[in-house]
């Protein structure tokens, strides 16, 4: 079984494998999500992705909900295989209706929530057989700010700001600068969006239509999709060739 | 290329299914391949689930058939259990069921389309690997790579039937002009609350575009009609 390393960390059958595969072993993603992108602030917890489905290079489907609820605690962000996160939502919705049938006065908080992840996504590696998704987790519980990170080979860990593929490359280096542990809502945003136009401009799956979700003591709130006014005006982009026919 | 007589029969398909104001109107061109060879050029894409919901099928014709062999049983027991019309989100879940959980083995990429009294119209979208997403329309099959720009520019919402009809038949057809994989005639299912509507826009009812000439009987014709043709580049 051959593999190889793609450039966002994800890992793909090297095409001459793929002819040999029997049932029950590693697939292919076909209907991929990219970046997800999580910080803590002042507050409690705040993710963004855009709402893209890819096909391969096509741009195919515009209207996915890449971040969801799970519970009265967690916000859930995934990228990779839509249909694996969608099945995953499955899972996780009837993990929180069997907590809420308990009625005990309990209820799970996003750690709980990410080992039972963790341990999924374990096992599945183990089996060859990966749920292919790389998954974002933040939440509140007990003014307890979580933020966690799994994914389709069962690395996890927390920390302060997170992103999934693309977004570790680009977004994460301008968290590592300009994160506090005291942001504000506002500056949290305003973070976030300097993180998504930079994904924009150079993700080629990325599209210009965003979703951002916010997890307090509070409560949850998944805002409804907008877009990001681009910036074009460099005054070399306006002739670049100018002194060198040819260039690029 | 020679002609592959024993390579797996597939649709290389276009499959379309859009909806209006009081229903759902799904497309699709007859051309199934094998290989090079057109194996079935009048073949019916539009498949029954049950009397208010049909699905376009695309990918292997094989897959597509069984898994919708599967469902319409499958449905017909859900049916008498529920003692009404199952609705479409049912339907269009357990074909993702299947297309999921078989996602290793199978090449379908399914729209399904149909209309019940709680949600009317809708169209669900299956594309290959077991994603389902729901759309007010939806393109599929090789034939749709040549529709993302022309639906993006033409579509709005709260069509009327006849315009969601003419849509539909234009944008196969456009798509049958330039996927080889695709061709033959137009079917197209309307889906509402009064039931369902089968079309058939054969030969010289589409229209013609880019390149394409009217066809005639015959050269002879054109040399004896009184006016000799003009010839063209």
């Amino acid at each position: 079984m051959e593999f190889q390393r793609m450039v966002d960390g994800s890992v793909s059958m090297k095409d001459s494998a793929k002819s040999e595969i029997s049932s029950e072993r590693t697939l292919y993603p076909y209907v991929t999500g990219t970046s997800v992108i999580g910080l803590k602030y002042k507050d409690g917890v705040i993710l963004a992705s855009d709402t893209a489905g890819s096909y391969g290079s096509t741009l195919r489907y515009k209207c996915v909900e890449r971040i969801k609820q799970v519970g009265d605690h967690t916000l859930i962000g995934a990228s990779g295989e839509i249909s694996d996160f969608q099945e995953i939502m499955r899972y996780l919705d009837e993990l929180i209706l069997y907590d809420k049938m308990w009625d005990d006065g309990n209820s799970l908080g996003p750690k709980e929530v990410h080992n039972y992840l963790n341990r999924i996504m374990y096992n599945r590696r183990n089996k060859f057989n990966p749920l292919w998704n790389s998954l974002v987790l933040g939440g509140v519980k007990k003014g307890q700010k979580y933020l966690g990170t799994v994914n389709m080979i069962g690395t996890h860990y927390e920390d302060d700001h997170l992103a999934t593929g693309f977004g570790n490359h680009l977004a994460r280096p301008i968290l590592r600068s300009e994160w506090r542990e005291d942001l504000t809502f506002e500056e949290a945003v305003k973070l976030i969006e300097k993180c998504l136009l930079v994904l924009l401009y150079r993700d080629r799956s990325s599209i210009n239509k965003f979703q951002i979700a916010k997890i307090t003591d509070e409560g949850t709130t998944i805002y409804p999709p907008y877009a990001l006014k681009t910036f074009w005006g460099f005054s070399h982009f306006q002739n670049p060739s100018k002194g060198a026919a040819g260039t690029w | 290329m020679d002609l592959d007589l024993s390579a797996p029969h597939s649709m290389g398909t276009t499959i379309i299914g859009v909806t209006y104001n009081g229903g759902v109107v799904l497309g699709a061109d007859s051309r199934t391949s094998t290989g090079m060879y057109v194996a079935n050029r009048a073949s019916d894409k539009i498949t029954e689930l049950t009397d208010n919901v049909y699905v376009c099928r695309s990918g292997s014709a094989a897959d597509t058939q069984v898994i919708s062999d599967y469902v319409r049983y499958f449905l017909h027991q859900h049916t008498i259990q529920l003692g009404q019309p199952a609705t479409v989100k049912v339907a269009a879940n357990l074909v993702r069921l299947l297309s999921y959980q078989n996602k290793n083995m199978l090449q379908a990429g399914v729209i399904v389309g149909g209309w019940d009294k709680y949600e009317g119209g809708q169209i669900y979208s299956v594309p290959l690997g077991g994603t389902i997403l729901r759309q007010p329309f939806s393109i599929g099959g090789s034939g749709s790579s040549y529709l993302y720009g022309f639906f993006d520019q033409a579509w709005k919402e709260d069509m009327t039937h006849e315009e969601a009809e003419q849509l539909v038949v234009k944008a196969a057809s456009l798509a049958m002009a330039r996927d080889g994989a695709s061709g033959g005639v137009v079917r197209t299912v309307t889906i509402n609350a009064e039931g369902v509507t089968r079309k058939f826009y054969g030969g010289d009812t589409l229209p013609l575009w880019h390149e394409e000439l009217e066809p005639t009987n015959s050269l002879l014709d054109l040399l004896s009609s009184s006016v000799p043709e003009p010839m063209s580049t």
